[in-house]
């Protein structure tokens, strides 16, 4: 089961808003292809085939760390649209966004495209999950970089690095778990 | 009595740690320091947790953290409405 804790991992405090149009940007990274709900998702369901011990842990604690950045992102999208106007909506050609929902949120890429399933896999091999979710936290990191490259908001850069620098250290932990699931493979061919 | 930001700060670093270390023991569980600042850490942890539960309102829910009377869960800001 989950526990919910309520705070966020990381403080988030967006510099100036409102901005609709970089919560536009922003939201590819809460229901787009590589972002958190995927992540979170990916992982999450990869537990029940892959063999060993410390890949079902990270898997694990990865996959709930995921949702913890599914909450920083939304709050960034909160507070860039909390204040927004109807002008300020049509003023950056964002009417049809409004039209649709208002300030609701969806699990959309920042071009509306849902959510789908077909974002994540899962094949029972650990050599190729474990590809899988390294490849996952590259592609999530470049997203977060072009993110960077789009805004000079201090506060949403901030938190968009932190988020960067954590698809490096999962990247990095998924490496390791595959180094330890090619050992175990490679012990049961000897026995 | 820290006042509610600073303790919550103090905990969201505390909890960083213990998420970074928790990610690094789970493929180096035979590192004896890192499990040493673990435990350490979850210490801190658990009573700053207390600190705040006690003062703000429980952090957790389902009963892993109390509640002072009346029921306080509705009482802090919501993680997205907190100004930091």
């Amino acid at each position: 089961m989950w526990i919910y804790e309520k705070k966020l991992q990381y403080p988030v405090r967006v510099t100036c808003g409102p901005n609709p149009k970089l919560a536009q940007y922003l939201l590819t990274q809460y229901g787009g292809p590589d972002g958190e709900l995927s992540a979170a998702l990916r992982y999450l369901n990869q537990r029940y085939t892959i063999p060993t011990n410390e890949a079902k842990g990270l898997l694990t604690d990865i996959g709930t760390e995921e949702l913890a950045h599914v909450e920083i992102i939304t709050t960034m999208i909160y507070q860039l649209t909390k204040d927004a106007t109807v002008e300020d909506y049509e003023a950056v050609d964002m009417g049809s966004f409004y039209a649709i929902r208002d300030k609701a949120l969806f699990y959309s890429d920042s071009n509306g495209v849902p959510w789908t399933a077909t974002y994540i896999q899962a094949h029972s091999d650990p050599i190729t999950d474990l590809h899988e979710d390294m490849a996952a936290e590259q592609k999530a990191r470049a997203v977060y970089e072009h993110l960077l490259n789009l805004t000079d908001d201090p506060g949403v850069k901030d938190a968009l690095r932190f988020l960067r620098e954590r698809e490096v250290v999962h990247f990095q932990r998924f490496g390791e778990a595959l180094r330890i699931v090619q050992e175990y493979i490679d012990a049961k061919k000897i026995y | 009595m820290m006042e509610r930001k600073a303790l919550m700060r103090k905990i969201q670093d505390v909890e960083f740690a213990l998420v970074e270390l928790q990610l690094y023991l789970d493929t180096h569980p035979f590192d004896q320091k890192a499990l040493m600042d673990f435990n350490c850490y979850s210490q801190q942890l658990l009573m700053l947790k207390q600190q705040y539960d006690m003062a703000y309102g429980p952090l957790l829910q389902y009963g892993f953290s109390p509640s002072p009377y009346p029921w306080k869960w509705l009482d802090s800001p919501w993680p997205w409405e907190e100004q930091f």
